[in-house]
């Protein structure tokens, strides 16, 4: 009963006034013409199976293997971050492209991006529409992870202030992820290669910021000529260690700055592959 | 309302589109005509502000596509060639979503929807899934969009492309009705059409707009134009073909059927006779006493004037 009200007070709660500034900025803030790209693309989503079939893998995938394999239950100490939140970013490396794959592929392979660029609104309109619907499809995944929440704080007393923070942390990790996606959806009309192609990106996007490899490719014979340049520029994108700065319970502006520019960055690359397509 | 000049097209080396210019005012309905590959879609493209030109001037009813977008696209519905959709929308979600976008107040949109539906007869698929529509609802259904914003500029990239004869004829009273106070741009390979609904026609070949004018202008073009159709009977065919030749107004006789006692034949006028052959003639058969069964003036045909000014063109 503890752990439950514990799971209202200190999750639920943020959870519903997250999502009602979100409410309130895409009502009043935003224009109408991002409100009903956004809607019409959320709709789109569960219209299909294919928005079920990623929560139930998504959840599948992250409470199974955390439960069973990191050892979690026998960890005896109810600090969620190292089993559960190290492993998350990894199963959304896979996740975020199968959620955004379709955000502009989709609308090139029916023909549809001819509706909605002759349409009295600018590209951004739509760039924003659709990605903070993608957006809200990952939010909700995250949501529903609170059965391993309520579950730890079942068994134990943890600093749910730091879980809170891995989700935070989680979520931006996410939301990079979904717009590196988007970026490649708008450049092909097949879904299957955008999500490949957004796989690859987004692993080496994690990948870079782990020391390990960083390392790996320096020590390589040579590799400090020929693999300079790229892990400096990996490394200075890569989102581990922004991540990891973030899901720590520091709450840093520089990260979330780090994030937020990463994905303006994105969305503005969407943009001109959009337009790269029609000329 | 739509004025285009000097619009060039260029995809790599290739040239798409090749200097096109025309106007089209409020009230007019200006067909496009072309063989495939023609750069009439892209030329449309153009003008919606989907393709930027690579050179050239669109504005629409003052706005620049370019430097003016949205306002230039707010005055302009748009049917694409294929009538694309998005399939897991039903009809009226489609339409109410495509009315928002394009500006429609909150408080008119289920009006402005209920009018789209009926003017494009949509009420029995209204609350249909658009991946199960029929072809012919399908491009309705977004011929609909295309006007659900009673739009002053209407672009329409084969309108009438998959539909029946019935729904043809539908969709060129639609057009013909509301060419009356909009502006109207379509593209069509089916030269009737041009006849039933258009002010006036372009034809473009290879990117060039290669003729331009009513369509009585341009089948007065065509080689048969003025020409007289005949049959008549009361002497041998021959003879009643050496009088026609004698005719001052005729240029030449192509025979079509000869006997005995009778001819048809196609009487081509000489230059700048063409008003005073069929009276000729008819003074002629009068003087002889023949007995004409037929004498029929050629207006001249879009179809012929279509083919001989674009068929080098597509041979090669």
């Amino acid at each position: 009963m503890d752990a439950l009200i514990t799971l209202i007070l200190e999750f639920a709660i943020p959870t519903l006034v997250v999502s009602a500034i979100f409410i309130a900025i895409l009502t009043f803030l935003l224009p109408r013409e991002v409100r009903t790209i956004f809607k019409r693309e959320l709709k789109s989503y569960f219209a299909s199976p294919i928005a079920y079939v990623l929560f139930v893998v998504f959840l599948g995938i992250s409470n199974t293997l955390s439960f069973f394999f990191t050892g979690i239950l026998e960890g005896g100490e109810a600090d969620l971050f190292l089993p559960y939140f190290q492993y998350l970013p990894w199963y959304l490396v896979l996740i975020a492209p199968a959620v955004g794959m379709r955000l502009w592929s989709e609308e090139q392979r029916l023909g549809t991006m001819e509706l909605l660029l002759t349409m009295p609104i600018a590209p951004w309109h739509a760039i924003l529409g659709k990605y903070l619907a993608a957006a809200v499809v990952l939010f909700g995944m995250l949501v529903l992870s609170f059965p391993i929440v309520w579950t730890i704080n079942y068994l134990g007393d943890p600093d749910n202030g730091v879980i809170m923070a891995g989700f935070v942390a989680t979520f931006f990790v996410a939301l990079c992820f979904l717009a590196v996606t988007s970026v490649i959806s708008a450049m092909t009309r097949s879904q299957l290669v955008a999500l490949l192609v957004s796989v690859a990106l987004c692993m080496v996007l994690w990948l870079g910021g782990l020391p390990n490899i960083s390392e790996l490719l320096m020590n390589m014979k040579g590799g400090w000529l020929i693999f300079w340049p790229i892990v400096k520029l990996v490394n200075a994108v890569g989102l581990m260690p922004h991540f990891s700065e973030l899901a720590k319970g520091v709450l840093g502006f520089r990260d979330i700055i780090f994030f937020l520019t990463f994905i303006a960055f994105c969305l503005f690359a969407t943009s001109v592959a959009i337009r790269l397509r029609r000329a | 309302m739509i004025e285009v000049e000097n619009l060039h097209k260029h995809f790599g080396a290739k040239v798409a589109v090749d200097g096109v210019s025309f106007t089209v005012k409020k009230g007019e309905v200006l067909g496009f005509l072309g063989p495939n590959g023609a750069g009439k879609s892209t030329t449309m493209r153009m003008v919606t502000g989907f393709l930027p030109a690579t050179e050239g001037r669109i504005s629409i009813g003052g706005a620049d596509i370019e430097e003016n977008e949205i306002a230039a696209k707010a005055k302009i519905g748009y049917l694409p060639e294929a009538a694309p959709l998005y399939s897991d929308m039903t009809v009226e979600d489609f339409l109410r979503f495509s009315a928002e976008l394009r500006g429609v107040p909150s408080s008119e949109l289920s009006t402005a929807v209920d009018k789209a539906i009926q003017t494009t007869f949509l009420e029995p698929v209204r609350h249909q899934s658009v991946d199960t529509l029929s072809k012919g609802y399908r491009h309705r259904t977004c011929f609909a969009q295309s006007i659900i914003h009673d739009p002053e500029v209407l672009i329409l990239d084969e309108p009438t492309d998959g539909l029946d004869p019935n729904q043809k004829h539908e969709v060129r009273q639609l057009i013909k009705r509301m060419g009356e106070t909009k502006a109207i741009i379509f593209s069509t390979h089916i030269l009737e059409e041009v006849e039933a609904s258009c002010t006036r026609a372009i034809i473009i070949d290879r990117g060039r707009v290669i003729a331009d004018g009513t369509p009585d202008e341009l089948k007065a073009k065509s080689k048969n134009a003025g020409s007289v159709f005949l049959t008549v009977s009361g002497l041998a065919g021959s003879g009643i073909q050496s009088e026609l030749e004698k005719l001052s107004e005729a240029d030449s006789v192509k025979v079509i059927a000869s006997s005995d006692d009778s001819l048809e034949a196609r009487v081509l006028p000489a230059k700048g006779k063409a008003d005073e052959l069929s009276p000729a003639i008819y003074q002629l058969c009068k003087d002889k006493d023949l007995t004409v069964s037929e004498l029929r003036i050629d207006q001249g045909r879009l179809d012929e004037l279509f083919r001989e000014i674009t068929k080098t063109d597509s041979e090669d």
